[in-house]
């Protein structure tokens, strides 16, 4: 690993591009929602956060994806660079399942006149978070203890299997969630081409700032880890 | 100015502010990570 950060010297995308690209989707986002976008029929004016709340819970499902992925390769490999990716990964999805939880109660308080109800869907949110958390949990109480975080990969692999049941909680068990995008009623849902241009650009945006933070995330981890490694070579001379 | 309006000026000022924070931790890791080359040389 220390041969790969010694030849790492310019970045154009990770330094540059990355986070321009982020800034400016994540700007013409916020333009779209909040000044070009049309109410939606039935929802109002409350619908709004929905062009938010669908992305986060995207980058949240899927960060669990990735965390499964690098502890994979953790596993396999035994690759430092993995281990830092899986938690990472899993620490901005902590986040933005946080995020899905808050702007969906923000968003059920004036639709179903209830800030939270045990829907499937929600239900499993919360168990997401929770698996989420308890890897992060398991991550930090083992500082170094390469056992533990060989468990911990394991959870980050077994938990992969709470997310296709997340998605398909809405037509496995009949909940309240709703599904905006494609509505049964003719006069709700996406009807405006300029909703589908703002559900786009806030998507983009959305998993550009998801890429944005798990990088940051990992370098940090990175320089932690070497840092360390520098601490106990001065030490054992 | 009606309230909607004023949410997205509010939002607007907050990404910038985070995205402002962000690239200060990007050029903190930059500078973090040279100095540990220059430590390993």
């Amino acid at each position: 690993m220390s041969s790969k950060t010694e030849n790492r010297v310019s970045h154009p995308w990770r330094d540059a591009a990355l986070p321009l690209l982020t800034g400016g989707f994540m700007l013409a986002a916020l333009i779209m929602i909040f000044f070009v976008v049309p109410n939606e029929k039935v929802q109002g004016v409350t619908q709004r956060i929905f062009y938010f709340h669908v992305h986060l819970a995207w980058m949240a499902f899927g960060g669990f994806g990735f965390v499964a992925i690098a502890s994979a390769w953790y596993l396999k490999t035994g690759s430092p660079r993995a281990d830092q990716l899986a938690l990472a990964n899993a620490e901005v999805g902590l986040l933005f399942t946080t995020l899905v939880l808050v702007t969906g109660a923000i968003w059920a308080r004036p639709i179903w006149g209830v800030w939270w109800t045990w829907d499937p869907r929600l239900t499993m949110s919360v168990v997401l978070w929770a698996v989420y958390a308890a890897y992060i949990m398991l991550r930090r109480l083992g500082r170094g203890d390469e056992m533990i975080t060989r468990y911990a990969a394991v959870l980050g692999i077994v938990g992969v299997l709470n997310i296709p049941i997340l998605v398909l909680a809405i037509r496995l068990w009949r909940g309240v969630h709703p599904a905006v995008v494609i509505s049964e009623d003719p006069e709700a849902g996406l009807k405006d081409p300029t909703m589908i241009w703002t559900l786009v650009i806030a998507g983009v945006a959305m998993a550009l700032l998801f890429t944005w933070l798990v990088s940051l995330r990992a370098r940090f981890a990175a320089i932690d880890d070497e840092l360390e490694t520098l601490h106990l070579e001065g030490e054992s001379r | 100015m009606n309230g909607l309006d004023f949410l997205g000026y509010a939002y607007s000022a907050v990404w910038i502010a985070f995205f402002v924070y962000l690239i200060t931790l990007g050029r903190k890791a930059s500078r973090l990570e040279e100095e540990i080359r220059e430590l390993k040389k």
